[in-house]
């Protein structure tokens, strides 16, 4: 970013937030349902001070972390195994196409009623959302695989798992990270959405449900959203970094990944 | 040292690639196969590496039927750019395939850059092949070929992407390495001149599906010079020769 | 007897060796589940069963609908493809005009950034407190979540317009307008399309999780209602029919898409 754009965006985001300061106090005053942005930002800053909220989204994070991590633990390897045994990989794509239309929070109810821990439903729901993403990628990933690089790798001498660790492995990376980077967006989703639904539950989610339930401060409810926003976007942030680190050694052809 | 027997090579579908193909090749011989495009040349060297099996024929390495990648070959390809790794560093591409070679990494790692050394490329170690010129990546391909210490070295167009400057020195690379080294090689080209330059025996191929057409024995000094050796009269007339003979239908 | 040809053996083979996984484990399913009426993971034929009995048992005259699926899937694909609809307008007006312009997109581009990173169902208790449960909450969540991959499809697609197809038409005296309509758009439209199917999968989801929430009306709702009855056969079957929605709705859309973009991909 120059540092024109830098300064545009500033003053961008500094008119919007005015022209809402403005409409919402001239509409409502300070008591509708609308809080104006000051409002949004005090209560933003007082939830960091409230150890209720952080300890809200040290839980939700704490689910979306070890539900991406078994994410990338399972949809990898399985990836590798389902393109390297032609019919299982054959045979699962139909299954694959078959479950991955159902909307993940849809399973909410069912994991409701299978898991009474709440920790348990919530990470089950953030794999198998955040699985299919990482998947798919690694499957077309393998699919871009340079022969050329396989057959010289054969040609001196090495055996299909050295090949698959020295080349396969190493080459798809970079949609790998993609497929990380989808997935992490979506477990975020996924998490939150399951706290909104679980009752007696710690979560993002959970708070801004009971803070609706309680009565509504909007401006409390609007503060939770942005700080999920904010740590969406350092995710996201930190992830595409990964990504362009990642494409500078890695200057695969056609990189593109799947969304 | 390598004799093929009768190779055929039909690719699913009914495209005959090869067919009935045979050619002795001795230890420490530089022969180079020159044919058209789409003669099947680059099937013929998957055959001898053993990344094919052939349909008909076989391919002996020391009176031993090859059915596998034998240990004692490399391979050099024509698109450097995807057959080095680009997420390692040039020492590092080298020193990958010494895996079976040297117990240690840091063995490993000398013999690397020694090899590289060899081809001029002492200073580029520790770069990555993207950050290389298609011909200091293609002279990285023939010092991993070489640092494995292969018996017999398969080459297929091997300057076939790089400019016409870059590959007169590649040229000469390869037959000074050549001259230090007991190495037999057979590679492939689709260039008359190059063939002739190289070669100690020219073998000239058919349109598809590939046979041979001709053996030509080169009678150039072994010592060879891009101005001079060009203009030998040998070398005119073996030039001649061979163009007649590819554009022979 | 006249011997087969061999292609055709060619796709029943492909059939099973796509479908045999599938059928074993449906199979297996089957036959080790529990079928009584507790069991949280029932057969595959009892919930085809409820599937049929829920939705899908109505009179012949009402399409076989049941009356509940003619109260309940006005209602949620109402929702749906309002809040799509509007997702797109939005999407595509803004992408193309921070797209078009440096300067808008220097200006937004921030403010848009941490839009986008809000998850959803963050918002939805402010949007319950805001627009209560009624219409305008579903529609609003929907189109929220589902502006998102059509602005930045939208927005990718214009910027990869060829600069020489808009300089030939300056050349030829095109105006502003005629530029947007017919070089702008056309141009980008597989990428609006693949935005437009994405946002369709978000607007769905955000469309059942926004009737788990409101508990009131959709199939959603009915879901939710089931579980709480311990109906589980229904819940099943709600998930199923869920499936199935979006099963058919990527479908119809690439359907679409292939008919409108033939030109593209003849290109």
């Amino acid at each position: 970013m120059t540092g024109r754009a830098a300064l545009r965006g500033l003053f961008g985001t500094l008119a919007a937030v005015a022209a809402a300061e403005v409409t919402v106090r001239a509409a409502g005053g300070f008591s509708g349902d609308l809080p104006a942005p000051t409002q949004v930002l005090a209560a933003a800053g007082e939830q960091l001070a409230d150890g209720e909220f952080t300890d809200a989204v040290g839980a939700t994070l704490r689910v979306w972390a070890y539900g991406m991590l078994i994410a990338v633990g399972v949809a990898v390897p399985a990836g590798f195994l389902l393109s390297s045994i032609r019919a299982l990989g054959t045979a699962c794509q139909a299954i694959v196409e078959f479950l991955r239309p159902i909307p993940s929070v849809a399973l909410i109810p069912l994991a409701l009623l299978v898991f009474p821990a709440p920790d348990r439903m919530k990470t089950s729901l953030v794999v198998y959302a955040s699985v299919w993403p990482i998947l798919l990628n690694t499957l077309y990933a393998l699919r871009q695989v340079d022969r050329v690089q396989l057959d010289t790798l054969k040609v001196f001498g090495f055996g299909a798992a050295a090949r698959a660790w020295f080349v396969s492995l190493p080459s798809s990376v970079p949609f790998i990270l993609t497929g990380v980077r989808v997935s992490a967006s979506v477990a975020l989703i996924v998490a939150i959405s399951t706290e909104l639904l679980a009752v007696g539950d710690t979560g993002i989610g959970t708070y801004l449900a009971q803070t609706q339930s309680a009565g509504g401060q909007t401006d409390q409810m609007l503060a939770g959203a942005l700080w999920a926003g904010v740590i969406g976007l350092l995710i996201n942030g930190a992830l595409t970094t990964a990504e362009r680190r990642a494409a500078r050694w890695w200057p695969v052809s056609g990189k593109e990944g799947v969304a | 040292m390598l004799t093929i027997d009768a190779l055929t090579h039909s690719y699913p579908g009914g495209h005959t690639a090869v067919d009935d193909l045979s050619l002795a090749v001795e230890a420490g011989e530089l022969v180079t196969v020159v044919g058209p495009s789409g003669c099947g040349k680059s099937t013929l060297l998957r055959c001898i590496a053993g990344l094919q099996r052939p349909t008909g024929g076989r391919v002996l390495l020391n009176g031993d039927e090859i059915r596998d990648v034998p240990d004692s070959l490399a391979m050099v390809f024509q698109s450097y750019g995807r057959s080095l790794l680009p997420w390692l560093s040039v020492r590092d591409n080298v020193a990958l395939v010494l895996r079976h070679r040297y117990g240690s990494r840091r063995e490993r790692r000398a013999a690397a850059l020694e090899a590289l050394a060899e081809v001029g490329l002492a200073d580029a170690a520790a770069k990555h092949p993207g950050q290389l010129s298609g011909g200091m990546q293609q002279r990285v391909a023939i010092a991993r070929a070489l640092a494995y210490g292969p018996k017999l070295l398969l080459m297929d167009e091997p300057f076939g992407s790089v400019d016409a400057q870059t590959r007169e020195d590649l040229e000469d690379l390869l037959l000074a390495l050549r001259a230090r080294t007991p190495v037999t090689v057979v590679l492939v080209t689709h260039d008359i001149d190059e063939s002739v330059y190289l070669g100690d025996r020219v073998v000239v191929l058919t349109g598809a599906p590939g046979r041979v057409l001709a053996e030509l024995p080169v009678g150039l000094p072994a010592d060879r010079d891009q101005i001079k050796t060009r203009q030998d009269p040998e070398f005119v007339r073996l030039r001649a020769e061979v163009g007649r003979l590819v554009r022979e239908k | 007897m006249k011997a087969l040809h061999p292609n055709a053996l060619r796709l029943p083979l492909h059939l099973a060796a796509r479908l045999w996984l599938a059928l074993l484990l449906i199979g297996l399913w089957e036959l080790t589940a529990d079928a009584g009426p507790g069991s949280y993971f029932p057969p595959p034929s009892v919930i085809v069963r409820a599937l049929h009995r829920v939705w899908f048992s109505g009179p012949a005259s009402d399409f076989f609908l049941t009356e509940q699926a003619r109260s309940d899937f006005p209602v949620s694909f109402g929702h749906l493809l309002s809040g799509w609809v509007l997702a797109a307008a939005a999407g595509i007006a803004l992408g193309l005009l921070l797209g078009r312009s440096e300067r808008a997109h220097d200006y937004l581009q921030p403010l848009l950034q941490l839009c986008r990173s809000v998850p959803p169902p963050a918002l939805i208790p402010f949007f319950v407190v805001v627009f209560q449960l009624d219409t305008s909450m579903y529609v609003v969540t929907i189109a929220f979540g589902a502006v998102w991959p059509v602005l930045l499809n939208t927005l990718a697609g214009v910027r990869a317009v060829d600069p020489v197809k808009l300089d030939t038409a300056r050349v030829y005296g095109m105006g502003r307008t005629a530029q947007l309509l017919r070089i702008v758009l056309p141009g980008a439209a597989p990428q609006i399309a693949a935005g437009l199917r994405i946002a369709l999968g978000f607007g769905l989801i955000l469309m059942v999780l926004s009737e788990l929430v409101g508990t009131t009306s959709g199939i959603g709702a009915r879901l939710v209602n089931a579980q709480r009855t311990f109906d589980i056969p229904s819940m099943w079957a709600g998930i199923a029919l869920l499936g199935l929605t979006g099963w058919l709705l990527n479908a119809a859309f690439l359907l679409v898409e292939n008919r409108l973009l033939r030109w593209h991909r003849e290109n």
